[in-house]
C-alpha cells in the first residue's frame, strides 16, 4: 500500500498541472474536431487514439527502459479477449471493461515481466516474439471459450441517450478512446517526469551504474514491463469494442510489428512520437488501399502494391528521419532557434548537434 | 424586394417541401415497380449515372489462391455490363478491398466502404470467420449485403440479419446430397470423413450424417488449415478401412490429402465438395507440392457437386457467355471456379437491380429480392430467395471427374433445405438473354 501510495505520489505531483493543462487543451481541440469530421475519419481517430495508447505503452518500455518487445500484439489480444469474454454474457459500462482488461493484462505482465528482466538483448525478443506467435494459437485451441478462428464478437457501446438518438456510434467510441489516450498520456508523461521515469533510464542506460547507484535494476524493469502490458491491455479493450471482433487474426506478429513500427517511425522513447507513429500507421495504409481496384495493373500486382507502397514509406522515412518524426521536428526546431538567435539549452548559438538535436524527453 | 419573405410565403414553402417529402417517400415505395421517369439519386451510393457497391476479398494472405480471381471476374462482368447499356443507363462501380482474410482487417474495411465510399451495398463479400466480424454492423446500417461469398447457413436468419443474403446452397445441402449419393450408389462400402474443423466443415459433415446416419462412419478426421500436416488424419482414416472419404476441404487441403493418402499407397474414392474440387486449382497445387511428380491424375474418379454449370462445359451457354468475357476483359486470369463464380454472383446482382425497378432505396431493394421471383440465371437450381429464406441458390447436382480431368453431371439436380427433405427439380436449365445482360 505504501509503495502504491508512493508511486501515486510520484504520478500526480511534479509536473501534473502543465500536463493536465495540456491534456485539456488536447481534449478541447479533439472534441471540436471529431463533431466537425465524418463518421468514417472518426472511425480512424478512434484507430490513432487505441494504438497511441499501445504505442506509448511500447515506447516507455523500448525507448525508455531499454527492453524490446516483440509481443505487444498478444498483450493487446490479452485486453481483447478479457473485454470480450466480459461483454459476452453481461452489459458492463464501458469503463468498468477497460479497467478489468487493464488490471487482466497488467498480471499477465507482472509473470512476463519476471521472464523479461532476466533476458538480454535477441534473447528478450526472442522471448517476446514466442509471446505475439503463441498466444493467438491459445484462442484456436480452446474453441469453445475463444470462439476459435472466428473469435468473439463484441457489441458496440452505445451512445448515451442524453447525447440525442441520431449521435454516430462512432464518435462516442472516438470520445471514449481519446478520453482513455488522454489519461494514459497524462499519466505516463508524469511518470516519466518523476525520479520513476528517471531510474528507467539510468537502468536504460546502464545496468551496472544503475544498480551501484542504487537502484533495483529487476524491479524497474519488472515496473516497466507491467506499465507497458496494462497499456496494451487498454488498447486491447477498445480495440475490441473498435473492430467489433476479437479473433486471432488480428492479433497475430504483425500487430506486434507494427507498434514497433510506430514508436521508432514516430520518435524512439518519446510520447509525442507514439502519437506521430499511430498517425502512420492509420493513415498511411488509408491511402494505399483501396488502389487495387482502381488500377489497370495485373491483379497480382494490384494486390499486392498498397503493401509495397507502405513498406517503401517505412523505409524513406526512416532514411530521411533516423530519429523518427519527433527527432526530425525536434532537430527542426534547433535549427529555427539557431537561426533565429535563441540559444539551445547548453549549447552555443547557432550550433546544432546534428545526432542528437534534444535531450531525451 | 427578394428579400422580403413573409409569414404566409414561408408556410407555403413548408408545405411545398412536405408534399415533397410525402411524394418522395411514396415514390420509394412504389420504384419497385414505377420503372419510367428519370433517374435520381435514389439512394446512397446510387447518382443518376451510377452505382457503387463494395466488398471485402482476399487478394493477399492464406485464402488469396484461387479466391484473389473472385472479385476481378465479378467486376470483369460489370464492365461487359457497363458497355451494353448497364442497368436502367447506370453503370455498376465495384469497389473491393483486401482484407488478407482477416476478420480484423474486415471490420475496418467494411466501414471504410459503408462510411467514407459510402456504397449501396455490400456485394460478395468473402469468408466465414471474416464476414461474421461484420455482420451484425452491416444490418445495424441498414446496408444491403448481398451475396456473401461463403455457403454457411449463418446468412440465412432473415429475423437477425434481415438485409444479409447468401449465395451458394449451404454446406449442409451440398451434404446432404453427396450423402444421398454415397447412400445410393455406394451402399456397402466403409465411409469416413474428413473435414475442416470449422463452419464450413462441421455444417457439411451435419448434411452427411442427416443422409449417412452418424453410427455408421468408421471414422472423422478433421484439420485446422494452420496446420499442413494431413499425415495422421489419413493414416486414421486407412486404418478404420474407409473406402469412401468425404472431404469438405479447401483446395489446398484437399491436394494434401490426396497427396498424403497416396505416399501411403491408399486408394479410396475421394468425394470432395464443391469449393475443395475445382480441377484447375487442385491440379495446380497437386503439381506445385509435389514439386512435380504428380498432377491432376490423382483427380481420376473424385465425386463432387455443382450449382453452376460446369466450368469445361464449352457447349453450354452460359460457359460460352462468361468465357467470352473473360477472354475479352480479364484474359491474365485462368478460366476456372472462381472466375465462373464471380461472374455468376455479378449476374444475379443485375438481376436483382433490374427487378428493383429504376429509382430503389435500399429498404425496396431487399423488398425486392424477398418478393420478385428471380430466374435461375447460370445456376442449375432455383434460387430460394424469399421473405422468410436468405439462402440463394437451393440445390447442387453430383458430378464426377474422369482420370483425363474432365468433369461430368450424373443425375438429376436435387433441391433441400438444411432441416427439409431432398427433393428432385424437374424445372429445366435458364438460358441467358441474347446481349448477356438480364
Amino acid at each position: 500500500m505504501v509503495a502504491t501510495q508512493l508511486l501515486l505520489g510520484r504520478v500526480v505531483r511534479p509536473t501534473l498541472g502543465r500536463h493536465l493543462l495540456l491534456a485539456l487543451g488536447a481534449a478541447a481541440v479533439l472534441l471540436l474536431l471529431s463533431a466537425q469530421i465524418g463518421a468514417y475519419d472518426d472511425y480512424n481517430l478512434t484507430a490513432v487514439a487505441i494504438f497511441a495508447v499501445a504505442a506509448a505503452g511500447l515506447t516507455l518500455l523500448t525507448g525508455l527502459n531499454g527492453q524490446l518487445s516483440l509481443g505487444h500484439g498478444a498483450l493487446m489480444a490479452v485486453g481483447a479477449y478479457t473485454a470480450s469474454l466480459l461483454l459476452k454474457d453481461h452489459q458492463l459500462p464501458v469503463v468498468v471493461v477497460l479497467l478489468i482488461a487493464v488490471l487482466t493484462t497488467g498480471i499477465i505482465g507482472i509473470v512476463f515481466g519476471y521472464a523479461a528482466a532476466r533476458l538480454r538483448g535477441p534473447y528478450l525478443a526472442g522471448a517476446t516474439l514466442t509471446l505475439a506467435v503463441a498466444l493467438p494459437q491459445v484462442a484456436t485451441r480452446y474453441k469453445n471459450v475463444f470462439g476459435g478462428d472466428s473469435g468473439l464478437t463484441v457489441p458496440p457501446s452505445v451512445p448515451p441517450a442524453w447525447l440525442g438518438a441520431d449521435f454516430p456510434p462512432e464518435r462516442w467510441l472516438a470520445w471514449i478512446a481519446l478520453a482513455a489516450a488522454l489519461v494514459t498520456m497524462v499519466l505516463l508523461a508524469n511518470l516519466l517526469r518523476s525520479s520513476v521515469g528517471r531510474t528507467f533510464i539510468a537502468v536504460r542506460d546502464h545496468e551496472a551504474a544503475a544498480a551501484l547507484a542504487g537502484i533495483d535494476v529487476a524491479r524497474t524493469q519488472v515496473l516497466a514491463f507491467v506499465i507497458s502490458a496494462a497499456c496494451a491491455g487498454l488498447a486491447g479493450a477498445l480495440f475490441g469494442y473498435w473492430s467489433g471482433v476479437t479473433a486471432p487474426a488480428g492479433f497475430g506478429l504483425g500487430l506486434s510489428l507494427q507498434l514497433v513500427t510506430a514508436i521508432v517511425i514516430g520518435g524512439l522513447g518519446s510520447l509525442a512520437g507514439a502519437v506521430w507513429g499511430s498517425l502512420v500507421l492509420v493513415f498511411v495504409p488509408a491511402l494505399t488501399s483501396g488502389m487495387a481496384s482502381t488500377m489497370n495493373v495485373p491483379s497480382s500486382i494490384a494486390n499486392n502494391l498498397p503493401l509495397a507502397i507502405y513498406g517503401a514509406i517505412l523505409v524513406i522515412a526512416m532514411l530521411v528521419a533516423p530519429h523518427g518524426i519527433q527527432g526530425a521536428l525536434s532537430r527542426i526546431l534547433a535549427i529555427v532557434r539557431a537561426r533565429w538567435g535563441h540559444t539551445p539549452a547548453g549549447g552555443k548559438k547557432g550550433v546544432v548537434d546534428w545526432d542528437d538535436p534534444t535531450p531525451d524527453t | 424586394m427578394k428579400s422580403v419573405i413573409n409569414g404566409s410565403a414561408l408556410r407555403m414553402r413548408g408545405i411545398a417541401i412536405i408534399s415533397l417529402v410525402g411524394l418522395l417517400a411514396a415514390c420509394g415505395t412504389s420504384s419497385a415497380t414505377d420503372n419510367s421517369g428519370t433517374n435520381t439519386a435514389s439512394a446512397p451510393g446510387i447518382t443518376a449515372t451510377d452505382i457503387t457497391i463494395g466488398s471485402t476479398q482476399p487478394l493477399t494472405g492464406p485464402a488469396a489462391p484461387g479466391y484473389s480471381e473472385i472479385a476481378p471476374a465479378s467486376n470483369a462482368y460489370f464492365v461487359y455490363l457497363n458497355q451494353h447499356g448497364g442497368v436502367f443507363g447506370r453503370k455498376i462501380l465495384y469497389q473491393y478491398l483486401d482484407d488478407g482474410y482477416n476478420p480484423t482487417n474486415t471490420a475496418s474495411a467494411t466501414r471504410k466502404l459503408i462510411l467514407e465510399t459510402k456504397v449501396f451495398g455490400m456485394f460478395s463479400a468473402l469468408g466465414t470467420p471474416t464476414h461474421l466480424a461484420v455482420v451484425d454492423y452491416i444490418n445495424t446500417e441498414k446496408v444491403p449485403d448481398l451475396f456473401v461469398s461463403s455457403g454457411c447457413n449463418c446468412w440465412n436468419n432473415v429475423s437477425k440479419y434481415p438485409n444479409t443474403f447468401g449465395w451458394q446452397p449451404d454446406y449442409t445441402i451440398e451434404g446432404k446430397v453427396l450423402g444421398q449419393y454415397i447412400k445410393q450408389n455406394l451402399s456397402g462400402k466403409k465411409v469416413g470423413y474428413f473435414f475442416q474443423n470449422d463452419e464450413f466443415g462441421l455444417d457439411g459433415v451435419k448434411g452427411l450424417d442427416d443422409q449417412l446416419g452418424s453410427s455408421s462412419i468408421a471414422s472423422r478426421q478433421n484439420y485446422v488449415p494452420t496446420n499442413t500436416n494431413v499425415g495422421p488424419q489419413i493414416a486414421a482414416l486407412q486404418a478404420s478401412g474407409a473406402q469412401v472419404v468425404v472431404s469438405f476441404s479447401i483446395p489446398a487441403f484437399t491436394a494434401l490429402a490426396l497427396l498424403s493418402a497416396a505416399k501411403l499407397g491408399y486408394h479410396p474414392i475421394w468425394v470432395v465438395s464443391n469449393v475443395g474440387s475445382d480441377v484447375t486449382t487442385l491440379t495446380g497445387l497437386l503439381t506445385a507440392f509435389s514439386k512435380g511428380a504428380v498432377g491432376g491424375q490423382l483427380l481420376g474418379g473424385m465425386v463432387t457437386d455443382a450449382y453452376l454449370p460446369l466450368v469445361g462445359d464449352s457447349s453450354n451457354p452460359w460457359i460460352k457467355l462468361f468465357k467470352g468475357i473473360h477472354d475479352q476483359i480479364i484474359p491474365g486470369l485462368p478460366w476456372d471456379g472462381n472466375v465462373l463464380y464471380g461472374m455468376a454472383q455479378a449476374y444475379t446482382l443485375a438481376q436483382a437491380f433490374k427487378a428493383a425497378g429504376r429509382n430503389p432505396t435500399r429498404a425496396s431493394f431487399v423488398k425486392t429480392l424477398e418478393s420478385t421471383k428471380l430466374s435461375n440465371g447460370p445456376g442449375l437450381a432455383p434460387l430460394g430467395f424469399s421473405s422468410d429464406n436468405h439462402l440463394g441458390y437451393l440445390g447442387v447436382q453430383v458430378a464426377t471427374i474422369a482420370a483425363d480431368g474432365t468433369e461430368t453431371t450424373t443425375g438429376p439436380v436435387y433441391t433441400s433445405s438444411d432441416t427439409g427433405p431432398i427433393t428432385q427439380y424437374s424445372g429445366s436449365a435458364s438460358t441467358p438473354p441474347t446481349n448477356g445482360i438480364p
